[in-house]
């Protein structure tokens, strides 16, 4: 049966070649079948092969060989697909949530004339992803990694006519380039290092490395990570990514593409033991980028940007986990990031279909008698994320990974929790500007509706996995079960025993946090309009900075994209034209008319003359003779 | 007493050069061809000298040929020479430029 794995890659592929060949005969119906039922059976065919990891010989794995790719002398890699827990849990998430998100986006796209487009990209990136988890070498993650490098830059200038859109496609895809390179070098030292690409193989021979050497690739093959998880300082791409249609946003940019990093270090988790440095540099990395994140979202009035810094952050406390060990923690987080934060994308979707694409919440309010399913789902979304105690899988999953850190680092464990309590505060902000209140534009308000079942219903299944999503991680400590932890242990070991006390103590401090932001934002939000209105009177000097993402984009500017521009307007004018064309090219030219003209000058036509040549070469070979 | 064959060489030489002088030097072009007849003569001279001097018929025959091809190339080029004047009016060899370029 686990054979059959295949599959969910060819399914979406096939959906790619009739959807891109023959999508716009077919019609958007068909598009929308095809491509969402793809990706469905996909699901249910991970879903089969899934159940038949735990009866796999240890470690719970096993290899499904395709063919030969590349034999070069002794440079051998394969085209296998491998079947494990960890990657067939990656593989149920991407099939499982891209379905829902599929379904959705047919009734999202259901007035964009280039549905067919829309629906062979999404199946592409499925396909691709697939391809990126379920490789069993580096060479099969990295061509992964590039193909959904290509399908984000895709979808997310999918409407290419307009400039921002193309802008932000483009600058997604040469910030991840950025990772790329790092990513390469890792890839190519692994071989040198190890011979081999393949996992095991790797894995097997990496404690006899010398430890300099696992931390050259470690830390490398984290800057592919930084790149394609956005984390600082290449998380600048994650907030432009939102010019594109948000079903990309709520698959690619907060379910499966940026997650993609988190799942390689996981992968690689016993190359991360063996380089104990390189792990705390991760993990400072993840809690800073988690609190700058939460502090940036604190402020935006864009719906998407707050939910895209929002998805920055939670990556952040996933590349935290992974850098103090807590692998299955890190890996809970992804699962339950990916129900709560798609579905909250999804539900902003929602938002700004009915509101006629607009996304500014400042002219939103009081939308939750008008839109019910969008708020309670959309709400339920938010507590999630918030960590709303006890009823939320978000809970869960983030109260895993703040019991793993407080061991490793008391600092980044305070930068932790007082992003939790940030995280609280602004997505209820959002949910209390957006769904409470009075509408702020009455016209837009009056023309609001809830959307139709092929969209809501995908929210309500995201709801409920977001509420129920977390028992599968039942914490150890409390003599409950932690199915996940059971369930991963073949392929990642879990972090750290956590004390009763510990446990207990961060639950409490932990829903103190989230309570304490959900309170204070609606104190803010709701009982205090004029603290509403003038938002900057709260941060103080700080506002502008917050506003203007820390000057992120514009420092970059300054470094890098002004004297690359500067660069290129130099190589293409001066060397270009000037050089090439000019000099090389046209003096060539030039140079071959010159010595024509030369040699036309022995073209006189007189007889004297080639007579008087003639007679010269006689001399001449007179004279040869002669001497001879 | 026999005249030495050095001194039929040095007036084949002497010939020989005046001939082509004229060939380089003049205009008309009927003077250039009798300037090539010298040439060809100055050659008939030093292939007979050389065959009295080494008692061989070979050069005395090849004289004959020479003198053949010569009377076929003074007919055949008075027959291009008088074409020529047809059309460019001309006897100057100058005026025949058309290869130029």
């Amino acid at each position: 049966m686990t054979d059959l794995i295949w599959l969910t890659i060819a399914l979406p592929l096939l959906g790619v070649l009739i959807n891109g060949l023959l999508g716009r005969q077919l019609g958007r119906t068909l598009n929308g079948i095809i491509g969402a039922g793809t990706v469905v059976l996909a699901f249910l065919v991970s879903l089969l092969v899934a159940g038949q990891v735990s009866g796999l010989p240890d470690p719970n794995s096993t290899t499904v060989k395709l063919w030969d790719w590349i034999t070069i002398g002794s440079f051998d890699v394969t085209l296998s697909l491998l079947v494990d827990p960890l990657s067939m849990m990656m593989a149920l998430i991407v099939t499982g949530v891209g379905a829902l998100i599929h379904i959705y986006a047919i009734g999202y796209m259901d007035h964009d004339k280039d549905v067919s487009r829309f629906f062979t990209y999404l199946n592409l990136f499925i396909a691709s992803m697939l391809i990126l988890v379920l490789s069993d070498n580096y060479l099969g993650l990295y061509m992964g990694w590039e193909l959904v490098g290509l399908c984000s830059y895709l979808l997310i200038g999918f409407w290419f006519t307009r400039p921002a859109a193309a802008d932000a496609g483009k600058k997604a895809f040469i910030v991840n380039r950025v990772g790329d390179f790092g990513f390469a070098l890792g890839v190519f030292l692994i071989w040198t290092t190890f011979g081999t690409l393949n996992y095991h193989e790797v894995f097997e021979l990496a404690p006899e490395v010398a430890a300099g050497t696992i931390s050259a690739i470690t830390i490398l093959l984290f800057v592919g990570a930084i790149g394609k998880s956005a984390q600082i300082p290449l998380h600048v791409w994650l907030p432009d990514a939102m010019e594109g249609p948000t079903p990309v946003s709520a698959l690619i940019h907060a379910a499966t593409m940026v997650t993609a990093g988190i799942y390689m270090v996981v992968r690689s988790n016993e190359l991360y033991a063996l380089a104990p440095q390189v792990s705390m540099t991760v993990a400072i990395i993840g809690g800073l980028t988690a609190f700058f994140a939460a502090t940036i979202a604190l402020v935006q009035y864009d719906l998407k940007r707050v939910l895209a810094y929002s998805t920055i952050s939670q990556l952040g406390y996933m590349v935290l986990a992974v850098g103090v060990g807590a692998y299955t923690s890190a890996m809970f987080h992804l699962m339950t990031h990916a129900f709560f934060k798609a579905l909250l994308f999804l539900a902003a979707g929602s938002v700004m279909h009915a509101m006629h694409d607009v996304i500014d919440i400042r002219r939103f309010g009081g939308l939750k008698d008008k839109m019910r399913i969008t708020y309670i789902t959309f709400l339920i979304g938010g507590l999630a994320l918030a960590g709303f105690p006890l009823i939320t899988a978000g809970f869960y999953s983030k109260d895993e990974i703040l019991a793993n850190v407080v061991d490793d680092s008391l600092l980044l464990e305070v930068l932790a929790l007082l992003t939790a309590f940030l995280t609280a505060f602004y997505i209820f902000r959002a949910i209390f500007m957006t769904f409470h209140g009075e509408p702020r534009d009455r016209e837009l308000y009056d023309h609001a509706h809830e959307n139709k079942p092929v969209m809501t219903v995908p929210l309500i299944i995201l709801a409920v996995l977001s509420l129920v999503g977390g028992f599968i991680g039942l914490p150890a400590s409390l003599q409950l079960p932690n199915l996940l932890e059971g369930w991963l242990e073949p392929v990642a070991h879990a972090g750290h025993n956590i004390t009763l006390a510990v446990e207990v103590g961060l639950i409490i401090v932990s829903s103190v946090l989230a309570l304490g932001g959900i309170g204070l934002a609606y104190w803010v939000y709701m009982r205090r309009a004029d603290l509403a209105e003038n938002e900057g009177r709260i941060y103080g000097p700080f506002y502008k900075v917050l506003v203007n993402k820390y000057y992120v984009d514009e420092f970059y500017d300054m470094i890098f994209v002004n004297p690359g521009k500067r660069l290129g307007k130099f190589l293409a004018n001066i060397i270009d034209v000037g050089l090439i064309d000019t000099l090389l090219v046209d003096g060539l030219a030039r140079l071959t008319g010159a010595f024509g003209r030369i040699f036309a000058g022995f073209q006189t036509g007189y007889l004297r003359n080639y007579v008087l040549s003639i007679l010269i070469g006689c001399i001449i070979v007179g004279i040869y003779f002669f001497v001879r | 007493m026999i005249v030495q064959t050095e001194w039929y060489l040095l007036l084949a030489a002497i010939l020989f050069t005046i001939g082509a002088a004229g060939v380089l030097v003049r205009r008309n072009a009927l003077v250039i061809l009798m300037c090539v007849e010298i040439m060809m003569n100055a050659v008939n001279l030093t292939f007979v000298a050389f065959s009295r001097e080494w008692q061989s018929m070979t050069g005395q025959v090849f004289v004959f040929m020479i003198m053949t091809v010569a009377a076929v190339e003074v007919a055949v080029g008075l027959a291009i020479l008088v074409e020529l004047y047809r059309h460019v009016k001309s006897v100057n060899i100058d005026d025949f430029d058309s290869l130029k370029g």
